[in-house]
């Protein structure tokens, strides 16, 4: 009747997973108790579950990826605490069994759903300002795909409860995922859960691409994009291109387990280099779909807070194009040691090394970008500054490891691991904090406190030194990667600065909380009245903080690159705003159900799939194409937004504009 | 976001838009050229007439233009300036294909051929 | 690439800059390219199918291989049958744009047919395969094949069911431009798995059992 569910599946005897699961579900409960009984659902239901609003979809995806971050980092300090004791004869606080599923679900739950929702979040929200339109091109598809990320999300974190996470690491190589070596539901919950969000990100790298392509304000041509458009492009390119084969390799993998296929297995003719090969061809432009929209980010951070152009236009945008091109020829620096001999290693090392010059030039225009300008050390800047330094430093570990001689030495030791989490740390994770702190503003009305972001940039940077770079050395000296238990002691005092590193980190995060909660409590005295806190260069800054549903009360347009410093020069030389438009009533989308009910099926679908509760699975499967059909069958899903309404909110835009230029100061 | 259509510029891919041809005639040469070509691939596949490394390369090749003939016929893939996004969007995704196929293949290639050969490796796992 | 493209690239004046400056496209271009891009990701996806075929083509673990199973002239029908649900789509497509609903449900529902009748065959095929003890768990080889070529029939199944809805709604809600998009989208789709079954009859059918 519930396939393989029973209470056996419940953490009971295990003290770790049962607080965490009790704390949790009291905090959901929680949560969702005090929303109920203060009458906020018709809003929530309203206003964010059912919107198709680019910009609410986008501040959802931040809030999942901020609530991963913690799950996420949750598991990172406790593998520090364990690694800064179990040296000898202690054999720490986690068993192996235990340990192993913490190192999966730390890397599965950072990439997918915290680094992959973060940056999703920030483009979703920023792409349709910046490119001076409405909304992206599909936005009920938007919200299927914000869904179905959540719908995942739910899925990995009820394995803590019910059952138990894979133990195969965040890629589930096999033959240690098939069903001879790990028949629990571990790599079950891996594979449907990935699934699942997976087709929402591919859904959403076809939105945006579309989005790009073909809805732009008029005058917009491809060279006068903002950098973070391009790379917003190309990214999602990298999407398309790349998540197919991540779903073709998981399905393989499913069929193995679940039909008894012969794919990746060790009998039967099967080839588990197979699965390494392919799933690297998904996993290396992965790693630039998130790079490159945080190299968009400092883009546009860079020449706002040094009051000067981006430099190098041009060059960034065929950096980027040729980064993205290289990021599919590179896969095999992955598996240098599996065995494919001498020539293949020498073409894709040259090729991975090839990857440093465009990225080179990128930095180099980033720092010309500041030379000649007037830097303002914003909080948002400090999160550059410290990402030229850590990625600089850590794109050369990796030119090192492209090095196939010298990754036979260190593959899959301590020196790899600090390598990726220097170059996501330092791309990614400051990107998107530089993101969420310089675009806060837009989407809340008021800035966060410059002095705690200032802090948590220190913890961060801090701690992301202390925590890795004993690592390197370590590594260096032989300590091998996921380990629950070492026997060298030289290497515990290593363990330990990299435990406090992980305390600063914490520090960080905690502090991140404390900014989120002091900046709400006196946002009275940073309220960005004008729209424009930072004296912007792109479009997003000439709209109202926040922008009203559909963005721009008239299409801008566009007439150079930078459109919005444009009109600024344009009003401050002339005294005066530009012409009142002729305002017109607005279609904007309706909000929609479908997203969240096609959550709603595919959780039970996923989760009926994972215990073998056949009938439940089938049960969701017709329940999700009903809906669809359901929702094919409607006519009407556009409302008028009349224009006088247009017109009364853009004048109260206009009037608070006209009298910051008339007191002779930028909108700052 | 549903704005005017200014001048028709850009033509959605799959969209009959030739001047040239009556629409039909579009399908009907398409047929046409498409069964030929899969009875040249049949023919190609059995006779004993080519010489046989060629045979694949001849397949090959014979796919490959009918995948072009559907583009064009079927699919109305045309070189104009009006379809330059359809094309080069068609582009990437071969480049991706070639990419992973060439790759993979290349890859496995090698990787198989470095394998331990069968007969040590089956005493090696008696003797496990 | 026209000149125009390479004009701003080469740091000509960009005043009235080349391309994509009229503004966002309607609705009627904007849908078809997101559907085209989804496409494409589908053909990455068989080509991730494919790459896997092409490595385990030779790992039969003693089982048999392609030249003991397929059946050429099966796979000429099958082919043929594809290939003329595909011109029937097309004949359907521009019925529906000069707005008759008799010829447009007739096609659709002839494409349809076509389309049943490539399953039909391929189902047939399947299970004769397993009743022999050649099913997807017998080997690498065969389970490579049953994904791919089953992929591509999910595909098709799931076209099936789409040209019955069309059906329906065209018949329901007329042609309208939402209608005519929908079904500019079946089309595009419908090709796209003609095209990808040439890959397939010919790598898979025709390379397998060359002697």
């Amino acid at each position: 009747m519930f396939g393989e569910l029973s209470w056996d599946a419940l953490p009971l005897h295990q003290p770790i997973p049962l607080l965490t699961s009790v704390v949790v579900l009291l905090l959901v409960f929680g949560v969702v108790g005090y929303v109920w009984f203060k009458g906020h659902v018709p809003y929530l239901w309203n206003e964010w579950i059912t919107s198709t609003d680019h910009k609410r979809i986008g501040v959802m995806y931040v809030i999942v990826a901020l609530l991963m971050l913690v799950r996420g980092f949750s598991d990172a300090i406790m593998m520090r605490a364990q690694q800064a004791i179990a040296v000898g004869q202690s054999q720490g606080y986690l068993p192996p069994e235990h340990y192993d599923q913490i190192f999966s679900a730390h890397g599965t739950i950072m990439i997918f759903f915290m680094a992959m929702a973060f940056i999703i979040g920030l483009m979703n929200f920023v792409l349709p300002l910046q490119l001076g339109v409405r909304d992206v091109a599909f936005p009920v598809m938007n919200s299927v795909s914000f869904w179905l990320t959540a719908s995942g999300v739910l899925l990995v974190n009820v394995s803590l409860f019910v059952g138990e996470f894979a133990r195969t690491g965040w890629l589930g190589f096999p033959p240690l995922s098939e069903k001879a070596f790990s028949p629990g539901v571990g790599v079950d919950y891996y594979l449907v859960a990935l699934q699942i969000s997976g087709i929402g990100t591919l859904l959403t790298g076809i939105n945006f691409v579309t989005t790009i392509l073909k809805i732009r304000a008029p005058g917009m041509s491809y060279f006068r994009m903002p950098v973070f458009c391009w790379t917003a492009l190309v990214s999602n390119l990298l999407i398309i291109a790349a998540f197919p084969v991540l779903t073709a390799t998981f399905a393989m993998l499913m069929l193995d387990r679940y039909l008894g296929f012969h794919f990746f297995t060790n009998d039967g003719g099967g080839n588990s280099m197979l699965y390494m090969n392919l799933i690297w061809i998904w996993g290396h432009p992965e790693v630039y779909i998130l790079a490159l929209p945080a190299f968009g980010i400092f883009s546009e951070v860079f020449a706002t807070f040094s009051g000067k152009p981006l430099f190098g236009y041009r060059s960034m945008i065929l950096a980027t194009l040729a980064i993205g091109i290289l990021s599919f020829t590179v896969w095999l620096h992955h598996f240098f040691t599996m065995g494919a001999g001498a020539n293949v290693n020498a073409v894709f090392g040259i090729a991975s090394m090839l990857i440093a010059i465009p990225t080179g030039v990128k930095v180099f225009n980033w720092l010309f970008t500041m030379y000649g300008g007037r830097v303002r050390f914003s909080a948002a800047m400090h999160w550059g500054l410290g990402f030229i330094f850590t990625f600089v430093i850590g794109g050369m570990t990796g030119v090192l490891l492209a090095n196939p001689p010298v990754d036979f030495v260190v593959h899959n030791s301590l020196f790899l691991v600090a390598h990726f989490h220097n170059v996501i740390i330092g791309a990614v994770v400051f990107g998107v904090m530089a993101g969420y702190t310089y675009w806060f503003p837009k989407a809340f009305g008021f800035t966060l406190d410059e002095r705690l972001g200032k802090a948590v940039f220190w913890c961060w940077f801090i701690g992301f030194w202390l925590a890795f770079a004993p690592l390197y050395i370590i590594g260096l000296l032989g300590a091998t990667r996921r380990m629950q238990h070492y026997d060298n002691p030289a290497w515990q005092p290593y363990m330990i600065v990299a435990l406090i590193g992980a305390f600063f980190i914490l520090a960080g995060i905690v502090l991140t909380a404390v900014q989120l909660y002091v900046s709400i409590r006196t946002r009275d005295r940073r309220r960005d009245v004008t729209g424009d806190p930072w004296d912007g260069r792109t479009l997003e800054w000439a709209t109202t903080s926040p922008p009203p549903h559909f963005n721009f009360a008239v299409l801008p347009d566009v007439h150079a690159t930078e459109a919005y410093w444009g009109m600024k020069q344009r009003a401050l030389q002339q005294g005066r705003l530009e012409e009142e438009p002729d305002y017109e009533a607005i279609e904007m989308p309706r909000n929609s159900p479908v997203g969240v009910i096609c959550a709603f099926f595919t959780s039970f679908t996923g989760f009926a799939v994972i215990w073998h509760i056949w009938w439940l699975a089938i049960l969701g499967l017709i329940g999700a194409f009903a809906t669809f059909v359901w929702y094919a069958w409607q006519d009407e899903d556009e409302h008028e937004i009349p224009a006088e309404e247009v017109a009364r909110l853009d004048r109260q835009h206009r009037q608070i504009r006209a009298e910051t230029l008339q007191a002779g100061s930028q909108p700052a | 976001m549903t704005e005017r259509d200014k001048s028709a510029n850009d033509v959605a891919p799959g969209q009959p838009h030739d001047k040239l041809l009556n629409e039909v005639a579009s399908y009907v040469i398409g047929l046409f050229l498409a069964l030929v070509f899969t009875a040249t691939s049949f023919w190609v596949a059995s006779t004993p007439v080519l010489w046989g490394p060629g045979i694949g390369v001849g397949l090959a090749v014979l796919a490959i233009a009918q995948m072009g003939i559907h583009l064009v016929f079927f699919l109305h893939l045309t070189s104009g300036p009006d379809n330059t996004n359809n094309v080069l969007a068609l582009a990437f995704g071969v480049l991706v294909v070639f990419l992973i196929m060439a790759g993979t293949l290349w890859i496995m290639a090698n990787l198989n051929g470095n394998m331990m050969p069968p007969d040590p490796l089956t005493n090696m796992q008696m003797q496990g | 690439m026209s000149g125009a493209t390479l004009g701003p690239l080469l740091g000509e004046d960009s005043e009235n800059s080349g391309l994509g400056h009229r503004g966002p496209e309607s609705k009627s271009i904007v849908v078809p390219y997101g559907f085209w891009l989804f496409i494409l990701s589908d053909i990455v996806l068989f080509s991730a199918l494919f790459a896997s075929y092409a490595a385990l083509v030779h790992a039969t673990d003693g089982g048999p291989a392609g030249k003991d199973l397929f059946d050429r002239t099966k796979v000429a029908v099958e082919t043929t049958s594809l290939l003329l649900s595909s011109f029937t789509c097309g004949l359907a497509f521009i019925a529906g744009k000069r707005s008759n609903m008799l010829w447009t449900q007739a096609w659709l529902v002839v494409t349809g047919l076509f389309g049943a009748i490539f399953l039909a065959i391929e189902l047939n095929e399947f299970a004769g395969m397993i009743a022999m003890g050649a099913g997807p768990q017998r080997s690498a080889f065969l389970s490579a094949f049953f994904t791919l070529v089953g992929c591509h029939g999910a595909h098709i199944t799931a076209g099936l069911l789409w040209i019955g809805t069309m059906m329906a709604q065209i018949w329901v809600k007329g042609f309208s431009p939402r209608m005519m998009r929908r079904f500019l989208c079946f089309t595009l789709f419908w090709h796209a798995l003609d095209i990808v079954w040439v890959a397939i009859f010919t790598v898979v059918y025709l390379m397998g059992t060359t002697p």
